[in-house]
């Protein structure tokens, strides 16, 4: 067996992960942002059997498993809400989807302007 | 009984008329009005004179009477009492404020007759009597500064009654206001005599000042020059003059009653009352001297100037007040108080003649359209001579004589007394008698100028013949020390007020002063009549050419005052109070909510809706964070 | 347990007004009306049947004094007490409070219940305040008293309500947290002091407190209680909530809520940190009369009438501060007299206000002018009520204006004259008054009906309590005076006899020699003097 240098596995992980974010910060198809996450998932994922296997510990390994289960259950309601996303908007661009943002706050000036009128 | 028990009745009656009339003068008649509104006074009067009379025959203990109604309040040894103090000086005001009082309130049950706030303006006169006889009768200068307050309300009302017009509410708000200026000096005079004694008192001050401030000491110069402040404010004097004839366009009656007889002498009052303390500041004692005679010559000249008849009359009031200063300001206390009564009798006179006159003229107050009225109006005519002729002080058979001439004697007499003061009150004479006639030649001689509206009824009548003959033998109770010294009126007051101190050897010079005052009052006459009646071209010249038109201008207006005042008192105000409309300090607060309006604007910028960026926000963020731990 | 009975009647009968308004408005307005009136009845039997009580307050302090135990873990109690000074303010309270509901009688046509039970949970808060002697109930009926008030400007105010209501919340909401931190400072300093730890004002009282720290905690009750009142640099929400509050708000607000903040400064800060309020004294003066002179030009500026009025009410709290802290007793005589007659003639000239914007629609003056004619009843008294506010001697304002002006001049001379300048100001705008509504020509076509049979009871009530106060106002001094000589002695207890007298020699009162020898300890024939004219004045 070929014994690697865990600076190189984990920058394998790191470079992963980097991946995985880009993609997600790049893409505007919803479900690709997606992907990309689950790219970042398992870049942590390596990162914890790497540690796990350079300390002789068992915890790398369930740490993996856990975010296995916990990525499967993630992309089931990831794809759930991606599709009633594309039921509801007819699209899958994020940049459309944004009606989370902020109202716009009435102009500044409109209170003064009533207190003008009061005071005339 | 005794008489003086009852003296709470004297303001009480006019205070229930006001009440009566104010709460049911709408659903009464006029003669209702006015026979509740005269009767009460008249009551009053009646009262005011049987007290007199007893106060004469037989005097109560101590020469004065005190009667304490309630404690008003108690705090920490400081407890003035609603009380009333009769001595010779109250009962001679309150004569002249009830009987002048009614007289005035007869004539105006015919003047005022068909107006539509009859009730009102009775109301008003009735209220404007009770205030300023709680203001001569008050013990304590508490209860005293509710009675000025008082009058101050009354004349503001009074003036403003016609309130229609806004010159009219002008001319009130304007008297009210720069009274109320010289109320305030008077105010903290009083807060430094309460600081001083810890009472209001007038006889425990006047008993107690002497002991505890020296002659010239500064507090009692402070305590002299604060309400000397008041006493110019309420009696029209220097600096305080302005407000006295824009005050005119009140009725008639008013001018006669509170702009000429009582309320205008209330600052006499008010520094003859408190004479000790005047006493105890000479150099204020001066200054009053030489304000009045500074007042008895611009009101003069002003006077001279004017076309307004009531204006005239308006001017030379705010004169004759000066000669009561200048006589308190050399000592002689009663020459000031006998001055007022006889003023108080010839000038409401004059003011009633004045007023029949532009009843007459359709309420036209220019004299220089009137003219001739000498036949027409005979009783008015004879009256209003009689009431001139005490004004201009025409020699020996006018009481104006009597009372002028002691003033102008005391002047040069009195050891606080000096020749220049003397001098300005022979010209301010000089001038009086000039004005006067200009008056009583311009109105009634001549060619007849304007119908005569309206007959004068028997109300307007006989008020005018009583003050006539009242300005013409009243004099007699108090003749020059030469000729004598038959002087019961002085006399009656020295249980008051002290004597005039004489400087030795002056005496004897009196008979050649009197025949000065007396020429120079004639010679005055014989002036107004070149001027004004034989030969009207020279004066007119005079007024429409070259320098003469500047001059005649200057007094015209007052010496200006007005426009001096305007520019350095009332646009300063009016320019506060427009800059500034909405408030510096509301809009720091509000400053305060737009910076936060626009941090939210900024901030909420961030909040775009992009899940990118919130994405780059938190990589970017962890990563800085992750740099600063491991590196820094 | 008559405190406790006062207080509950106004909470219980704003419940069944609220309740009983689904089925007939009419009997709301009267149940509230009704509750409040019994509580009056009750003050006035305290005030006239306890006038032996009263009398010997010097020796026992309270009329009434009544303590349950709340949260004594913390050292929480429902304390509440009665001297001279709340019951004075109580009856103010309950006597405003009735006229205020008359005066809704007709102005107020929705939710009628919630309105009343808004009034008289806000009444029952304003008596909490005046009777509360823990400090955390103090503080509790302070937030009670805020929150009822906001509903009443919020809901049934005029075009810009919102704006005004928030304002006024955000204002005394923050300045009231102040409080509560200072409270709570309190609590702890003197928890840590004396190992118990309590609420109760009397046992506070006797916490001595380092100088610093008790003067950060004075700021913040001090605070709290100038934003309320409020006086100059926190007056911003003034004019927007006194205008914009419905009739019955305004009378409230300007004629009660504003007295809660005087009596606070009364009651709490002078007591609590005499040397710290002798520190900021100064420039409380200072403060009191720039806003008497500020407050009466802003009055002059407007147009607007309730603007005026709300402008002419900052003047007047001016001379409320300047009579706290003169540490005079007649002084304090005078702020008390000038809370009750302020009450009185603020609440009538809101009420002019009010009935005249009925009638006109509009509460612009230049839209009025020549009313007399029609309305010369309405003009005569606000004719009264203008003189009051401007002090004319007769009227309840003038004897307050005068003792405040008069202890202030024994204290500071300067201050006094400048704060007597402010006589002459408040002439002007009270004159306008009159003269833009009632005088001068004609303004508006038409019928405007002079004041109804309503209307003319609730002006009688305040016009007979104004003259009585003007001539008589004898009863309330007595009433409240035993607190404020023991107040006064309070404050000038670390004044040495020597160093009050130097102070006098430095004004001419009393001879150098005299005052030296005393500070050395000598007798001296003018200490005694001085202190028989001035009673118990060190």
């Amino acid at each position: 067996m070929i014994q690697v240098s865990m600076h190189l596995e984990l920058l394998l992980a790191a470079i992963l992960f980097l991946l995985g974010l880009i993609g997600v910060l790049v893409r505007r198809n919803i479900l690709f942002v997606l992907m990309s996450a689950e790219i970042m998932l398992n870049a942590a994922g390596l990162a914890f059997v790497v540690a796990g296997a350079h300390w002789m510990q068992a915890e790398g390994q369930v740490m993996f498993i856990f975010i296995l289960a916990m990525a499967a259950a993630e992309v089931s309601v990831g794809l759930a809400l991606i599709l009633q996303m594309h039921r509801q908007h007819k699209t899958v661009d994020t940049r459309v989807l944004n009606q989370l943002k902020d109202d716009p706050v009435p102009p500044v000036k409109e209170l003064t302007e009533i207190q003008e009128e009061v005071n005339s | 009984m005794d008489i003086f028990n009852l003296l709470w009745l004297i303001p009480a009656l006019p205070l229930c008329s006001f009440l009566i009339l104010a709460i049911f003068g709408s659903k009464l008649s006029g003669r209702a009005v006015a026979i509740i509104g005269c009767a009460t006074v008249g009551l009053a009067a009646l009262l005011t004179i049987w007290m007199g009379i007893t106060f004469l025959t037989a005097p109560p203990a101590g020469n004065f009477y005190q009667q304490t109604l309630w404690v008003w309040l108690n705090t920490g040894g400081f407890s003035p009492s609603i009380a009333l103090y009769l001595d010779p000086l109250s009962l001679i005001f309150i004569f002249v404020v009830t009987f002048v009082g009614f007289l005035i309130h007869w004539y105006s049950s015919e003047f005022m007759q068909g107006d539509e706030g009859y009730a009102r303006f009775f109301a008003y006169m009735n209220l404007f009597i009770f205030s300023m006889l709680t203001l001569v009768l008050a013990n304590n200068l508490l209860l005293l500064y509710l009675g000025w307050e008082g009058v101050g309300l009354c004349s503001f009302l009074l003036i403003g009654f016609w309130y229609r017009d806004p010159v009219n509410s002008y001319a009130a708000r304007k008297a009210f206001i720069v009274t109320r200026i010289g109320d305030t000096a008077m105010i903290i005079g009083l807060f430094l005599l309460l600081s001083s004694f810890n009472t209001l008192n007038i006889a425990e001050i006047l008993t107690k000042a002497p002991g505890v401030w020296s002659p010239g000491s500064s507090r009692a110069f402070w305590a002299a020059i604060l309400l000397l402040g008041g006493a110019l404010g309420k009696s029209a004097q220097l600096p305080l003059q302005t407000w006295l004839p824009d005050a005119m366009a009140g009725p008639t009656p008013v001018s006669a009653l509170i702009h000429a007889a009582t309320m205008v002498t209330a600052g006499v009052y008010l520094i003859a009352r408190t004479h000790v303390l005047f006493e105890l500041a000479p150099v204020v004692q001066l200054l009053v001297a030489i304000i009045g005679a500074a007042t008895l010559v611009v009101a003069g000249f002003s006077a001279l100037a004017q076309k307004d008849i009531k204006r005239v009359l308006a001017y030379s009031t705010i004169s004759q007040i000066g000669y009561m200063f200048l006589a308190l300001g050399v000592g002689a206390w009663s020459a000031a108080i006998f001055h007022f009564m006889i003023h108080a009798f010839f000038k409401a006179l004059l003011f009633l003649g004045a007023g029949a006159v532009i009843l007459a003229m359709d309420h036209e107050h220019d004299m220089f359209k009137m003219g001739g009225l000498r036949k027409k109006m005979p009783v008015v005519f004879w009256t209003f001579l009689f009431g001139s002729g005490a004004l201009a002080a025409l020699p020996l058979i006018t009481a104006g004589f009597y009372s002028k001439d002691q003033i102008l004697f005391f002047t040069m007499a009195s050891v606080k007394g000096s020749i220049w003061l003397w001098l300005a009150g022979i010209v301010g004479a000089f001038i009086t008698s000039v004005y006067t006639f200009r008056m009583v030649f311009v109105t009634f001689f001549g060619e007849q100028k304007m119908q005569v509206h309206y007959h004068a009824k028997n109300c307007i009548k006989i008020p005018l013949i009583i003050l006539g003959i009242l300005s013409l033998i009243a004099g007699f109770i108090e003749l020059p020390h030469a000729w004598g010294n038959f002087a019961p009126f002085s006399d009656f007051l020295n249980g008051a007020l002290p004597q005039v101190q004489l400087i030795s050897g002056m005496e004897s010079r009196e008979i050649i002063l009197e025949v000065i005052t007396a020429i120079i009052a004639l010679v005055g006459v014989y002036a107004a009549w070149v001027f004004f009646l034989k030969k009207p071209q020279l004066a007119y010249r005079f007024k429409t050419a070259g320098a003469g038109k500047g001059i005649y201008r200057f007094f015209f207006e007052g010496w200006m005052f007005d426009r001096l005042y305007d520019l350095i008192f009332v646009r300063p105000i009016v320019w506060l109070s427009k800059i500034d409309r909405r408030d510096f300090v509301d809009r720091i607060y509000g400053g305060i909510g737009q910076l936060n309006m626009v941090l939210n604007k900024s901030f909420s910028r961030t909040q775009n809706g992009l899940l990118r960026w919130y994405l780059f926000g938190v990589a970017f963020g962890a990563a800085l964070l992750l740099t600063i731990i491991l590196f820094l | 347990m008559i405190l406790v009975d006062l207080i509950i009647i106004l909470m219980l009968g704003g419940f069944l007004s609220w309740i009983v308004s689904k089925w007939s408005a009419l009997a709301a307005r009267w149940i509230a009306f009704v509750a409040v009136v019994i509580d009056f009845i009750l003050t006035l039997i305290l005030w006239l049947g306890g006038g032996s009580h009263v009398n010997i307050l010097t020796r026992g302090q309270w009329i009434r004094d009544f303590q349950l135990k709340w949260i004594p873990e913390l050292g929480v109690s429902f304390h509440l007490a009665l001297d001279g000074l709340s019951l004075v303010m109580i009856a103010l309270t309950l006597f405003i409070g009735g006229l205020s509901i008359l005066v809704s009688w007709k102005e107020i046509r929705e939710r009628i219940g919630f309105f009343h039970f808004n009034i008289l949970w806000l009444l029952a808060g304003i008596l909490g305040v005046f009777l509360s002697m823990d400090l955390l109930l103090f503080y509790f009926f302070w937030e009670v008293m805020l929150v009822p008030m906001f509903f009443i400007l919020g809901i049934w105010g005029y075009e810009n309500r919102k704006f005004a209501s928030i304002k006024f919340f955000l204002f005394t909401q923050l300045s009231g947290l102040l409080m509560l931190i200072a409270i709570l400072g309190l609590y702890f300093v003197h928890g840590h002091q004396t190992g118990t730890y309590t609420f109760d004002y009397f046992a506070l009282l006797e916490t001595s407190i380092p100088g610093k720290l008790a003067f950060w905690l004075m700021c913040g009750f001090l605070i709290a209680f100038v934003v309320k009142l409020p006086a100059l640099p926190f007056h911003s929400w003034l004019p927007d909530a006194y205008t914009q509050s419905p009739t019955a708000g305004s009378v409230i607000l300007a004629g009660l809520m504003s007295k809660t903040a005087a009596y606070g400064m009364l009651r709490f800060v002078l007591p609590l940190f005499p040397d710290a309020a002798r520190t900021i004294a100064p420039l409380a003066i200072l403060l009191g009369v720039a806003g008497i002179l500020y407050g009466a030009k802003m009055a002059y500026a407007q147009k607007d009438l309730k603007r005026l009025v709300a402008f002419s009410s900052l003047s007047h709290m001016g001379f409320i501060m300047v009579g706290i802290f003169s540490s005079q007793a007649l002084a304090y005589q005078g702020t008390v007299l000038e809370m009750v007659t302020h009450g009185i003639s603020i609440s009538a000239l809101f009420i002019i206000a009010g009935a005249l914007k009925a009638r006109t629609g509009t509460r612009d003056m230049s839209e009025m002018g020549g009313f007399w004619k029609q309305m010369p009843a309405m003009g005569g008294i606000t004719l009264i009520f203008v003189l009051a506010s401007l002090g004319l001697p007769g009227l309840g304002n003038f004897i307050a204006e005068f003792l405040i002006l008069a202890g202030a001049f024994q204290s500071s001379v300067l201050w006094a004259v400048l704060a007597t300048v402010g006589l002459i100001s408040s002439m002007i705008y009270s004159l306008v008054i009159l003269q833009r509504i009632f005088h001068g020509q004609p303004q508006k076509e038409g019928k405007l009906v002079d004041f109804s049979a309503r209307e003319f009871i609730i002006m009688a009530c305040l016009i007979i309590v104004i003259f009585w106060l003007g001539f008589f106002p004898q009863k309330v001094i007595s009433t409240v005076s035993p607190v404020f000589d023991k107040l006064e002695q309070q404050m000038n207890v670390s004044f040495s006899p020597g160093q009050r007298l130097l102070q006098g020699a430095s004004e001419g009162q009393v001879s150098p020699e005299d005052a030296l020898r005393l500070n050395r300890g000598e007798p001296s024939i003018v200490y005694l003097r001085t202190n028989t004219k001035g009673g118990a004045r060190w």
